[in-house]
């Protein structure tokens, strides 16, 4: 199987802090791959690195085939990304947001109007397309975001969280959707989920990562097998602890101690 | 690239064009100022003066106000993408940091020319009237500067700064002095030395000087070829320390 993405060594440190500590993992073209940890372990890090937004203190990433940081726009072409928190302009039409993606995507002006009409397609919000943004409810923003992130034919989709925040009935749908998109179009799917019944349920592929390091990498059957545990939900307690975690790691609370003393 | 810049423009225009209240809002101040100075110092200008007319002088004032306001304040924009999200999906496009600083630079600066153009008309309500196509061109190019080079300035500032409210402040500050010591509502000819020196720091001072010399007939004090230089040169200038600072953002 060829791999889509191909990540080596990587390392992010801020300041003392490493947040993503000498990472190495492939994912393969075609399959869905869930990136999964608890709340700090360096998951939002690591996406933003492959997703050229942050840039690594060390180590290499390849998309398709494209080094992210020395042929950094022809990496860019190659992915489409919906990001955790919404990136649509609200005082657009959803068709509006559509032809921006189009433009600085760099799609040919002659196939734009149909790709984006695919899109919608696929994503069920073809009646919709010409409503200001503002006018969408939560999930329909969520399918927007997913079907803008198709319009330049990335060959993976990072998918940061899609269902955060969503009734199930929403969340049901969106998976309904990136699975209908994995199957025909056969797209490479990367996401990340706090919802271990989803991530066993339509990945293939599962890491799981905490305090910056990779601890189990596998299928969910091997994963499960190797824990001695029925569901990945446990698999993951059992691999995490159970401990409750929040977003201050440790240099956070660090600063955050240094600016009470400010306060005072 | 024009294809990028052209959409960059176009989204900042129907931004503009769906707020109605900041197309009122933004030309609503400098109306003041003409009512209010034109009126009020009138009079005084034309004794002091021998019989020239306060309307040529501060007309081309006015619409540079119009300009400055519309134009600086367009770096909000990049500060409000940030808050909202959307700077994101720019910033991971495969589109250079070059191409996006161009594009809201001529985004701004075409929504500030619009400004202008529509203050220049409301000035022949009060009898402002230029006096050739050649100078009502002329005049263009120098709004045209002006526009670019605070907008420029605008998204300079943005570039470095989270907040919306600090950005203001900040605004606020600058204007302020910028468009009092630019010589939009007074002659600057008989000031103290220092405010002299400042004035003649001040960008706006050639803005103002050449759009004055182009499309009142007033004389200038540097020289309309002058002027042009000096605002083509500091435009091209802020364009290019903008241009660094995007390469630096991080969305």
């Amino acid at each position: 199987m060829q791999n889509i993405l191909v990540v080596q060594s990587l390392t992010k440190k801020f300041d003392d802090f490493t947040a993503v500590n000498d990472i190495s993992f492939n994912v393969e073209k075609g399959s869905i791959f869930a990136f999964l940890g608890p709340n700090g372990a360096g998951k939002s890090t690591t996406i933003k690195m492959l997703t050229t937004v942050l840039k690594p203190t060390s180590g290499e990433i390849s998309i398709n085939g494209f080094d992210v940081l020395k042929e950094q726009s022809k990496a860019r072409e190659s992915f489409g990304i919906v990001f955790q928190d919404s990136s649509l302009d609200e005082v657009l039409t959803a068709y509006e947001n559509m032809v921006y993606h189009a433009v600085v995507y760099k799609v040919p002006k002659k196939e734009r109007a149909e790709r984006i009409q695919k899109a919608l397609e696929i994503v069920g919000l073809c009646d919709r397309w010409n409503d200001y943004v503002k006018n969408y409810s939560g999930g329909m923003k969520r399918r927007l975001e997913i079907a803008r992130a198709l319009v330049h034919f990335p060959q993976i989709l990072f998918l940061d969280e899609p269902t955060v925040g969503l009734d199930p009935q929403t969340r049901n749908a969106i998976w309904s959707h990136i699975r209908k998109l994995n199957e025909e179009q056969k797209m490479t799917v990367f996401l990340t989920t706090h919802y271990m019944e989803e991530a066993e349920a339509i990945a293939n592929n599962v890491a799981i990562i905490d305090h910056g390091k990779i601890i189990e990498f596998g299928t969910v059957e091997e994963i499960k097998r190797r824990t001695k545990t029925k569901l990945l939900e446990e698999a993951f307690l059992k691999l995490t602890g159970r401990d409750i975690r929040d977003d201050n790691n440790g240099s956070n609370k660090q600063k955050m101690m240094r600016g009470l003393g400010r306060m005072r | 690239m024009i294809e990028i810049v052209y959409i960059l423009c176009l989204r900042q225009l129907k931004h503009y064009w769906r707020s109605k209240a900041r197309l009122i809002g933004s030309l609503g101040q400098p109306l003041l100022f003409m009512i209010a100075f034109g009126y009020g110092f009138g009079p005084m200008y034309a004794i002091a003066s021998g019989g020239a007319s306060f309307t040529d002088f501060l007309a081309p004032g006015i619409i540079t106000m119009a300009i400055l306001y519309t134009a600086i304040f367009s770096g909000l924009e990049i500060i409000w993408d940030r808050q909202f999200g959307f700077l994101k999906e720019t910033m991971v496009a495969p589109i250079s940091r070059t191409e996006i600083m161009i594009g809201k630079t001529f985004g701004g600066a075409i929504i500030a020319m619009i400004q202008g153009l529509f203050m220049l008309s409301m000035t022949y309500l009060f009898g402002f009237r230029i006096p050739s196509l050649g100078s009502f061109l002329m005049g263009l190019i120098f709004m045209f500067l002006i526009a670019i080079f605070f907008s420029g300035l605008g998204l300079t500032l943005a570039s470095k700064m989270e907040d919306m409210q600090g950005f203001q402040m900040i605004l606020n500050f600058l204007i302020m002095p910028i468009f009092f010591l630019s010589g939009a509502l007074f002659p600057l000819k008989n000031l103290p030395n220092a405010i002299n020196l400042i004035s003649k720091l001040n960008p706006l001072t050639y803005g103002v000087d050449g759009l004055r010399g182009s499309i009142a007939g007033v004389s200038t004090s540097f020289g309309i070829y002058n002027d042009l230089v000096a605002m083509g040169a500091l435009s091209v200038l802020i364009c290019t320390i903008g241009i660094m600072l995007f390469l630096k953002i991080e969305a």
